[in-house]
């Protein structure tokens, strides 16, 4: 075996956070190690004991870097299956990438983009399947797309996936049946039918793939909009979430004419959030093309925050505004209950389902619970409308994409009035492009469920 | 065994054992490449005998013969020359799934390649059982026969069919003889098996055959032949075999048949566990049938004759390896059979066949250097199978004792390459049987072009003349020519085309339209637009027929094709011979113990191991770049 370099990477996400890790994976993992690490009473270790952690500080030569915590895995008890060094040091950038320097300076390679996950499924740890969804957590952003990424191939798309193989299985295998033994299975009008039954796949495939947009969405961040009448405090929450004063707040209803959007990250979610203009009856034209523009932020959002003012009586604005989220993932906020309130839950559950939380932005009451409830809710998967799977690996989509225009060929096929042997050159290749999927290759499917389903022979 | 000491010693280029359907392929290639070449019988009545269906072809078989014969092979000429009823399958449906079968006088087919054989230079017929094979240091030198006598080979090739060791079952009856009763080899497994090879017990099984006169035809659906015969060989003229055909017979069991079979099921072998081969599920006895498929309330029997020098018929459908008492019931409740009478009893048959894993592409052992094989000896099934591994074997036999490079056919190639890549790739449980859904890419590999497939390669092997070749290339030349012709040679809207295209029920052109255009509209083709199409060269039929479809098939052809590129690639990256699976780190056991066991010679052959997973395959190519 080639003698592997040893790599080094900041392990967790390059973002300033309480605690960091950089990460060396290979044969001098170790000498590297004990080369720029000193326990707290200044000795050089040369010797490890795997799975322990060492209390000390990282030095560049004699300039001390930072306190760390260093974890020790000898090969192949670790991710890489190699020699590993983790570094838990403060989560600041500039101190993460200071150590990072360190260990290229004393022998590491930068380590490239998922050389990590490479080295694990060269080394025999994760299969095919498993080492992309890891690749796919490396380039999310947020913990739902990691979600997505871990739970998808075992789960959801996997099931879904293996129903639609089975069908196209099943057709085509009854159309071997008949074409190898022509005297016992005869083909009329099975066409016709195919193309019936294969309707609701193509549906299916075709959702699969289009939800790879919104995957997207998912990897960058999700869409949410704040909606409220005018003065109900959107700003305000807006101004709590993002943690500084962006948007512009005044007594004066109206303020906020245009849409400010913002990436936020909550726990670890990351939302981007848009503060619309208040929606009310107006002549004011630049605040027009607010509210115009707010309804249509808002059509293209997966989430909604409604803001209700809960010191004054609901009216129409508030009604439409309810009408408007009926179908959409959204809660409700009570604002301002710093004040005298006149409306409550009760009354506004007559009006909606939804999730309602009291807050005072003001006080900045409630946030907890609104997180929470985002959290959460993005978490068990209600936020996806309708439910669906999402696809966020770029090689599914394209399988699908291929899979669907071969069950397309099929269609044409028939209008076409092609023989049966041809049109199950396309079901068996979309069945081969689904099965790419989730790792599975065609070899003797067809067959095995031609022999299985139908009496053949002579 | 005995020592035995003949004293006679005699030396050949090629042994060949065996004068089955593989056999007598693998010593007419042998001869007929000039090398000196003895076959070996048990004995010479059973040359190219069909011991169970009297057909040859049929689905995917067709397409086997029809490649055996452009490669330079007898079997299509044979069957040409005895057929006595013929057919063309599947003709309603795509070019790809036309498939021919004939009936065959099993009498006539058998006699003349015995004659064929006996009329080849170089060709040495022996009644006698080869018991042992000579191995030295990893190389074949020859065998021995029974009675001591020693035949020295630069190369042999194994096509012992059923024979080994073999067993009939009929109930409770059990003889330890070959198919037809015939006698059994019962050595050379052992001598075999000394040689490290790793051997299967297999298992198929024949219908009884009737007395003609006993049966009720008028109970029957008569099954006619073609109108226009079509010939397997594409150097047989189609005009010389015209002629008068045999009729078939369409009759069914029923819950009656089934009802005794259930009955009964406690003495067939099968079922009491007497056998211990694996049958194959293709071609299941009719007491699998009964059970399997349960909700079946009938199955198709297909009567047909053995030939026209006997009454006897073949009772397609109902094989069994039932008691002889329980066969006669079954079969006197089928409309038609109820007064039969059975000439020979329906019987089971198990014999020693090889894990075909052992062997390279080329039907060469990869531990016995110079020692092919093929046939049910490999682990097949059916007369066209073995036939086109023996062609191959005995090809590569000759090949290598001349010191030329072996040959293989991909996948992409032929049926022939899907046999042989499947039997010495993929796991196999069962007497392997051709199918058209076993080709990935059979719209490419069609019955009606085997010629242009492969006509080059059997001309550059040395078993087509040259004059068949270049027939080929004159072929090639006009069909691309006319295709040519066709895209360039353009019709405008006169009121002529109109007509006849409105006659043709197709919509009228509003501009001016290539001819091949009109060829591929699905209402039209080649011959209809003929009367539009007014500088049309005089064609032969098969060229006309390879326009159309290439035509008419351009977009699933172009898909193909684009299928083939990918399988080419992975194909072309060759994993060198002494490469060390264990040193790899990252394959998975079982892939590791595959690999080492099947050493495939490319990643494309890797791939397709069962056992082997894509990432297995990624951590090989990451392997083989570093």
């Amino acid at each position: 075996m080639i003698k592997s370099e040893t790599i080094a990477a900041i392990a967790t996400g390059m973002t300033n956070s309480g605690i960091g890790i950089v990460r060396i994976s290979g044969d001098d993992a170790f000498s590297i190690a004990s080369l720029i690490f000193k326990t707290k009473s200044g000795k050089s270790l040369n010797e490890f004991e795997s799975h322990r952690a060492y209390y000390g500080y990282i030095y560049d030569g004699e300039k001390l870097i930072d306190e760390v915590l260093m974890l020790v895995l000898k090969g192949p008890k670790s991710f890489t299956t190699e020699d590993t060094v983790e570094i838990n040091c403060h989560g600041g950038l500039f101190v993460m990438n200071r150590i990072l320097e360190v260990c290229i300076k004393n022998g590491c390679r930068h380590a490239t983009k998922g050389e990590f996950t490479k080295r694990a499924f060269l080394g025999g740890r994760l299969d095919l399947s498993e080492a992309e969804a890891v690749i796919d957590i490396i380039n999310s952003k947020n913990e739902l797309s990691m979600m997505n990424s871990t739970s998808q191939l075992r789960g959801s798309l996997n099931e879904k996936i293996k129903n639609i193989r089975n069908i196209l299985l099943e057709k085509t295998a009854f159309i071997e049946a008949a074409l190898d033994d022509p005297e016992h299975y005869s083909l009329d009008g099975y066409l016709d039918r195919l193309k019936e039954d294969l309707y609701p796949i193509y549906n299916d495939i075709n959702e699969l793939e289009n939800s790879f947009n919104s995957g997207k969405v998912v990897k960058e961040g999700i869409n949410t909009c704040i909606l409220g009448k005018p003065n109900v405090g959107k700003s305000s929450l807006m101004n709590i979430l993002v943690g500084e004063e962006r948007a512009i707040v005044t007594d004066i209803a109206g303020t906020t004419r245009d849409t400010l959007t913002e990436n936020i990250v909550l726990d670890g979610i990351s939302l981007n959030i848009a503060d619309t203009a208040g929606i009310r009856e107006t002549e004011d034209t630049v605040e027009k093309i607010g509210v115009t523009k707010a309804y249509e932020y808002a059509d293209n959002s997966d989430f909604i925050i409604m803001v209700i003012d809960s010191s004054v009586s609901l009216n129409d604005e508030d009604y439409n505004i309810l009408e408007y989220i009926k179908n959409k993932n959204a809660v409700v906020l009570l604002n301002k209950t710093d004040l005298d309130t006149v409306i409550d839950e009760d009354i506004i559950s007559k009006y909606t389902d939804k999730k309602i939380i009291p807050i005072s932005a003001k006080n900045e009451t409630g946030i907890n619970e609104l997180s929470n409830y985002i959290k959460d809710s993005f978490l068990s998967g209600n936020i996806n409308v309708n439910d669906s799977i999402i696809i966020t690996n770029q090689r599914h989509k394209a399988l699908l994409t291929e899979a669907k225009e071969s069950i397309n060929n099929v269609f044409d096929g028939i209008d076409l009035g092609v023989t049966e042997d041809l049109v199950t050159i396309d079901l068996v290749n979309a069945y081969e492009c689904l099965g790419y999927i989730i790792g599975e290759s065609i070899s003797d499917d067809v067959i095995n469920e031609v022999f299985s389903k139908f009496c053949m022979g002579k | 065994m005995e020592k035995k000491c003949s004293g006679i010693e005699e030396y050949y280029d090629v042994v060949v054992v065996g004068a089955g359907h593989a056999g007598c392929e693998a010593a007419l290639a042998c001869a007929r490449l000039g090398l000196e070449t003895v076959v070996f019988t048990v004995s010479v009545n059973s040359i190219a005998l069909m011991p169970c269906n009297p057909n040859v072809g049929g689905s995917s078989k067709g397409h086997l013969v029809r490649e055996i014969d452009a490669l330079g092979g007898e079997m299509g000429k044979n069957i040409d020359k005895t057929f006595i009823q013929s057919k063309m399958l599947n003709a309603s449906k795509g070019p790809a799934v036309h498939s021919l079968r004939a009936q065959a006088d099993k009498f006539d087919y058998s006699m003349e390649m015995r004659q064929t054989l006996e009329k080849e230079e170089h060709l040495t017929i022996k009644q006698a059982e080869v018991c042992d094979l000579i191995i030295e240091d990893n190389v074949v030198k020859g065998v021995k026969i029974f009675t001591g006598a020693i035949y020295y080979a630069k190369a042999v090739v194994l096509c012992t069919g059923t024979y080994l060791n073999a067993r009939c079952l009929c109930g409770e009856a059990i003889t330890y003889t070959g198919p037809n009763g015939l006698m059994a080899a019962t050595h050379l497994t052992d001598s075999l098996k000394k040689a490290g090879v790793e051997m299967y017990r297999f298992k198929t099984g024949t219908p009884a055959r009737m007395d003609g006169r006993t049966l009720d035809y008028s109970k029957m659906e008569p099954q006619y032949g073609d109108e226009r015969i079509v010939p397997f060989s594409f150097s047989t003229d189609p005009d010389s075999i015209q002629k008068e055909q045999v009729l078939c017979y369409l009759t069914y069991t029923n819950e009656e048949t089934h009802e005794i079979i259930r009955a009964n099921l406690d003495r067939s072998p099968i079922y009491a566990g007497v056998i211990e081969g694996t049958g194959p599920r293709y071609c299941p006895s009719i007491e699998d049938k009964v059970v399997r498929f349960a909700d079946k309330n009938r199955h198709q029997i297909f009567i047909e004759p053995e030939g026209i020098h006997t009454n006897e018929m073949y009772v397609g459908g109902m094989s069994s390896s039932l008691p002889e008492d329980v066969q006669l019931a079954m079969y006197r409740t089928v409309p038609g059979l109820e007064n039969c009478k059975i000439v020979r009893n329906a019987y089971a048959i198990e014999y020693d066949c090889i894990n075909p894993c052992q062997l390279d592409p080329t039907l060469e052992f990869k531990a016995v250097k110079n020692l092919f094989s093929g046939g049910q000896f490999n682990g097949s099934s059916g007369y066209e199978e073995a036939a086109a591994q023996g062609l191959i074997a005995g090809i590569n036999a000759a090949l290598s004792v001349l010191g030329r490079d072996l040959i293989t056919i991909d996948r992409s190639e032929g049926y022939i390459g899907v046999l042989i890549d499947d039997l010495v790739t993929k796991e196999n449980f069962e007497p392997y049987r051709m199918m058209t859904s076993r080709a990935e890419y059979r719209l490419l590999l069609r019955q009606d072009n085997a010629d242009l497939r492969l006509r080059k390669k059997g001309y550059e092997i040395g078993l087509v003349s040259k004059e068949q070749y270049e027939d080929v290339l004159l072929k090639e030349k006009l069909i691309e020519e006319e295709i040519e012709r066709l895209k360039t040679t353009y019709v405008g809207t006169s009121e002529k085309v109109n007509s006849v295209l409105r006659k043709l029920g197709t919509t009228e052109l509003k501009s001016g339209v290539s001819l091949h255009e009109l060829v591929a509209r699905p209402e039209l083709d080649y011959e209809k637009i003929a009367e539009i199409d007014d500088n049309r060269p005089e064609l032969r039929y098969d060229i006309i027929e390879q326009v159309n479809i290439n035509i008419k098939y351009d977009g699933y052809i172009k898909r193909q094709l684009k299928q083939v590129e990918g399988f080419a690639k992975l194909e072309s990256k060759k994993i060198p011979k002494d490469i060390n699976y264990d040193d790899i780190k990252g394959l998975r056991l079982e892939a590791t113990q595959k690999l080492n066991k099947y050493r495939p010679v490319s990643i494309g052959q890797a791939s397709r191991i069962s056992g082997v997973s894509p990432a297995d395959i990624n951590v090989l190519l990451v392997y083989l770049q570093n």
